[in-house]
């Protein structure tokens, strides 16, 4: 029977940055043993030397050519923003560092 | 005229008898009935429907020359991306949100003058088999008020089949099109992946997802088929071929000499007595019409559940990661001091609703290291499996076959609390996008035990897109002989004039 | 205790790994149509793909493939037949999707090398640097951090985001390590980067100006004990935004590691920024605590698998070796090896090439760069490519000195009039009046009238005290204004005193 911890849980709220109350937490954990059980099913096969799929389709090289296209405009672009500034998306402080 | 089907008012604006403007008043004013009911739409768009009708019947006095839906009312799923129109994905998270740009279906929707009435709701980001997850409210199955229409594409289904449009655009990830379409009556298709493009649909799982067509007919869903596919440029999994002939197909409806394969995986235990008898009786039917019946043995489809319910969460906690509240959308939790991160953190706490959150943190958790080879690497695998079998069985059979769900209509909150027993919903439907091949539901007929929809699903391969039609008509002609009319004619008035 | 590099050098050997980001210069982004151009009015270059709106779609540049694959076959590396894009998922808001497509377990080319030449005491060396993998991704867009003291993120009250640049493709270099360049580890790593720089440009797949961004170098340094097998704890080093801060930073850091390991500390594995002013580096985000990316194959692209027939087509294409290059001017222009180097490590290799093109000679077109141009370059602390010399000024400022209608001398006056924004050489000379004298008549009327006004002075030189002419022939000049060829003035000023002119 798998299971996760509302601890580890959390770290997994952490990491998709969902802010989840306690009783979320410690909901989700007890549900998500049935759930991992259900979806474990996939190592009951045999699986080694079977390709994965990542696209149905046997597509292959598409590309489109280096050509400028119009851009939206600014106020186009801007007009979804909860916040601007000077023309550009106005965000809270950012506490971490870029990569 | 609204229970005409799409093709008789085409006719009917052809030849003068009625005008588009006309004809969307009507529809306008059936929701306007109704949906306080059914609950079928999240935004009803009058005037601009009305502009777009009449600049068809303009075009029409001009003798320009029109596509065969021009000036035909049809319902948009809010998964869709309609410039300057409210577009929400079913999510609190999006509320507000008019996109700057439209989606490539609907310009070819507007491309071909079809009127579009507005948005229907859905289960938040395509994630949900009621409709019941939307975070407006679900909507309610004009069959019976007290049960859900399926979902993820609840909404458009319901107003397809309460007559307040005659078609309607949906989409189908693991079986959200053909699902709804069988537990409310009507005729729901899922193109095979890659035959509509997805530049505009708001992603839930990227390698599953399809817009699609429903209809109360199978030839009026060819219709509205051949309008929104094709190959797109501004989507690189979009495939270049052309549009099968599926129109054609379904004005011929011959099965003479086909074989029609049975998945022995779906069918048996789990499903309702009346699902299997109106499904044996459909498959008694084709072969009175010339088709032969086989079985064919697909043993990884035990395992398509499983694997899709790591594959559409892992993608969907890609996808949804955009949702933040810097560009675009909901944002909460600004106050004094707060950083961008925790602005971040609450907006997504407060926009996401349970079920999104829940496949969220499963996707998160799948592709997480030292987890991925075991959970979504393996079903990677699975899925290959899945695409062999249904191989090998399309050498034995030209389509396949099986009950579309294995239940009918559930009541409103029946399955809202067991996320498992919902999940099981899509058990039928799953296999196909899976695959990516093409699969449709159409009514069967009502199960006994509870005088609800009853769906027949059909798969082709991929690209093969005209088999569903040719096979879906004979068995269509052949049922609305045996029953005196089309299904839908049996469901309930609803209070309005019908 | 502050160590010397000799200290650490004495007990440590230096472990390498270079990662450098190249800016491509397609006319579009790596995945939608928008413009590239640099400098742009905030967010008039985006669209639903880069600003990821919801329902967008990527769709991947095919000239950034094919800049890709050239830098592959240029770094010697294996073109992978199929490769894939992957997702790199962590969220940060100049990052609008929250996830980089970029590529994972599958990049485009693999398995390469760069081979690099430093001056060390013992003379020239070759060192072979490796490379792992070239890999395709996008940039992302900029931030301004309003309200802090720096305009650093750190103490800002909030920031700004412009997605002009988010999108715009960027190709990863990124080597294996690099072990037995011991002390030389700073100018190793200098000549790779300049190596790889020449390379690209040679490629013209990149603009490569490392103060603009278009090329950025990350260096990662461990140390282990002389002899020991054992893998030091490295960390890594952002923000190096030149070739000279390359060498420092890497000198630093095995500094700032050794003395961390002499008190028996430990070197923590994290990121750290390079400050130009000091030469050190400051503590960034901590590696241990990094996170999960969760990779998985972009399921909106489809894989990559260029024909081998293209490749080769592509491989026709490259341009000379940048190291054969150098190896043929050398030979052409008869350059000593230390004449060479110091023209590679000013920088002015191309310059020079270019102003022979134009049809200088190659040791005068050398010492115009190395010599006037780059001492006024340093007094002004500006890069010599910044000033606005051109090789063709300066191979008309040759061509006019060979005609003799300048000296030496008024020649750098000429140099220095179009640095100042003057015009051209020619102009120069117009405006400022520039004339060498080469009327030997007029000479001798300057040189009598001197002698005439300095009478003792010539009678000195008359008596033999030569060196005394010296006086005389700076009058003479100041005479002239300083047209006068200071040579010819000699020579007719001793002849007419009765001196030999020799």
């Amino acid at each position: 029977m798998s299971s996760l911890s509302r601890d580890e849980v959390a770290k997994l709220a952490a990491l998709a940055r969902i802010e989840m109350s306690e009783e979320e937490l410690v909901g989700l954990a007890s549900q998500f043993g049935s759930i991992l059980d259900a979806v474990a099913r996939v190592q009951e096969l045999n699986l080694d030397g079977v390709k994965a799929t990542s696209h149905p389709q046997p597509l292959e090289n598409i590309f489109r050519e280096d050509v400028v296209l119009p851009s939206l405009t600014p106020d186009q672009a801007l007009s979804g923003a909860p916040a601007q500034e000077e023309q550009r998306f106005r965000v809270p402080q950012i506490l971490g560092e870029a990569e | 005229m609204i229970n005409k089907t799409a093709a008789e008012m085409s006719s009917a604006l052809a030849s003068g008898e009625v005008t588009s403007v006309a004809l969307t008043k009507q529809h306008l004013e059936r929701i306007a009935d109704v949906d306080k009911k059914v609950k079928a739409f999240l935004h009803v768009d009058s005037e601009s429907a009305l502009a777009q009708a009449a600049s068809v019947d303009a075009d029409r006095a001009a003798g320009k020359a029109l596509g065969p839906l021009a000036g035909v009312p049809l319902a948009l799923k809010d998964v869709l991306a309609q410039e300057g129109v409210p577009t929400t994905a079913g999510s609190k998270i999006l509320q507000g949100w008019k996109p700057p740009y439209d989606s490539t279906v609907v310009a070819k929707l507007k491309s071909a003058g079809v009127v579009i009435l507005g948005k229907t709701n859905m289960d938040e980001f395509a994630m949900g088999s009621s409709t019941e997850n939307s975070g407006y409210g679900p909507t309610f199955n004009p069959w019976d008020l007290t049960r859900t229409p399926g979902g993820s594409s609840g909404g458009s289904a319901a107003a397809v089949s309460a007559f307040e449009a005659p078609i309607a655009i949906g989409s189908d990830t693991g079986g959200s099109i053909r699902q709804p379409a069988a537990l409310t009556g009507i005729v729901g298709v899922r193109p095979t992946y890659g035959a509509v493009s997805r530049y505009g649909l708001i992603a839930y799982s990227s390698s599953l997802d399809q817009a699609g067509p429903f209809g109360r007919t199978v030839l009026d869903t060819a219709m509205l088929h051949e309008i929104i596919a094709g190959h797109d440029p501004k989507d690189a999994t979009s495939l270049n071929v052309p549009v099968p002939a599926v129109v054609a197909a379904a004005k011929s409806g011959d099965v003479k000499g086909l074989k029609i394969g049975v998945i022995k995986q779906l069918q048996g235990k789990g499903y309702q007595a009346g699902v299997l008898a109106r499904f044996n009786e459909s498959l008694e039917i084709l072969s009175s019409l010339g088709a032969e019946i086989v079985e064919v043995d697909c043993p990884s489809f035990e395992y398509a559940l499983a694997a899709y319910y790591l594959i559409a969460p892992s993608e969907c906690s890609s996808n949804l990661a955009r949702f933040d509240a810097m560009r675009y959308g909901l944002r909460t939790g600004e106050v004094d001091g707060a950083s961008a991160e925790s602005v971040m953190n609450s907006t997504r706490e407060a926009g996401f609703g349970r079920e999104v959150k829940r496949r969220i943190i499963l996707g998160t958790y799948a592709l997480s290291s030292g987890y991925y080879d075991a959970y979504y690497g393996s079903a990677q695998k699975i899925r290959t499996l899945i695409i062999e079998d249904y191989k090998k069985a399309f050498t034995q059979a030209d389509v396949l076959v099986s009950p579309t769900s294995p239940i009918t209509a559930f009541k409103i909150g029946e399955k809202s609390e067991d996320p498992i027993a919902m999940y099981l919903a899509d058990v039928a439907t799953i296999p196909v996008n899976l695959a990516g091949i093409c699969g449709m539901s159409l009514p069967a007929g009502l199960a006994d035990e509870d005088n609800l929809p009853v769906g027949f699903q059909i798969m082709a391969p991929a690209m093969q897109d005209q088999r569903l039609y040719n096979v879906g008509a004979a068995l269509e002609a052949a049922l609305v002989l045996k029953w005196g009319g089309h299904l839908i004619s049996k469901a309930p008035a609803l209070g309005g004039a019908k | 205790m502050a160590l010397s590099y000799d200290d650490v050098i004495a007990k440590y050997e230096p472990v390498l790994g270079l990662e450098v980001h190249v800016e491509l210069n397609t006319e579009s982004k790596m995945f939608c149509s928008c413009s590239t151009t640099f400098g742009g009015e905030p967010n008039t270059q985006t669209c639903p793909v880069c600003l990821a709106l919801p329902g967008a779609l990527p769709v991947v540049n095919a000239k950034a493939i094919e800049s890709s694959i050239l830098i592959g076959l240029a770094l010697n590396c294996q073109i992978a037949p199929y490769s894939r894009f992957s997702r790199k998922n962590y969220f940060y808001p100049d990052m609008p999707k929250n996830f980089q497509i970029s590529q994972y377990d599958e990049p485009i080319c693999f398995d390469g090398f760069v081979d690099v030449e430093i001056q060390t005491d013992e003379g020239p060396k070759q060192f072979r640097i490796e490379i792992e993998r070239v890999h395709m991704e996008e940039d992302t867009g900029k931030s301004l951090h309003v309200g802090g003291a720096t305009g650093r993120i750190h103490g800002a009250e909030y920031s700004l985001l412009d997605y002009n640049r988010a999108g715009i493709p960027l190709v990863e270099i990124v080597t294996k390590i690099v072990p037995g360049t011991g002390k030389y580890a700073p100018e190793v790593a200098k000549a790779y980067v300049a190596e790889l720089r020449d390379i690209l440009r040679g490629l013209k797949v990149s603009d490569v100006k490392m103060e603009q961004g278009s090329l950025r170098c990350d260096a990662n340094v461990s140390l282990r004990l002389i002899g020991s097998d054992v893998l030091g704890t490295r960390s890594e080093t952002k923000n190096v935004n030149s070739l000279r801060s390359v060498e420092r930073a890497i000198r630093g850091e095995m500094i700032r590691h050794a003395e961390l390991l002499n008190e028996g500390k430990k070197v923590k594995q994290e990121t750290r920024h390079f400050q130009e002013d000091t030469g050190l580096t400051r503590s960034g985000r901590s590696k241990e605590q990094a996170e999960d990316y969760r990779y998985f194959p972009e399921p909106d692209l489809v894989p990559v698998a260029p024909a081998a027939t293209w490749i080769e087509e592509l491989r026709a294409q490259l341009p000379e070796r940048p190291s054969l290059h150098r190896k043929r001017l050398k030979e052409q222009w008869a350059v000593p090896d230390k004449e060479m180097a110091a023209m590679i490590n000013a920088d002015v290799l191309d310059i020079v090439e270019q102003t022979v093109l134009l049809g200088a000679d190659p040791t005068k077109a050398r010492t115009w760069w190395l010599g006037e141009i780059s001492r006024l370059a340093n007094e002004k602390d500006i890069a010599i490519a910044d000033l606005s010399i051109t090789p063709k000024d300066v191979a008309e400022i040759v061509a006019l000195v060979a005609a003799g209608e300048l000296t030496d001398k008024l020649a750098r006056q000429v140099v220095e009039g179009v640095i100042a924004g003057e015009g051209t050489p020619a102009e120069v000379v117009a405006k400022r009046g520039i004339k060498v004298v080469n009327d030997d008549g007029a000479l001798m009327a300057a040189i009598e009238k001197v002698c005439a006004e300095q009478a003792e002075t010539a009678d000195k030189v008359r008596n033999g005290h030569v060196p005394a002419a010296g006086a005389l022939i700076g009058a003479v000049m100041k005479e002239t204004k300083g047209q006068a060829d200071a040579a010819r003035v000699r020579e007719l000023l001793l002849g007419h005193l009765g001196q030999a002119t020799n």
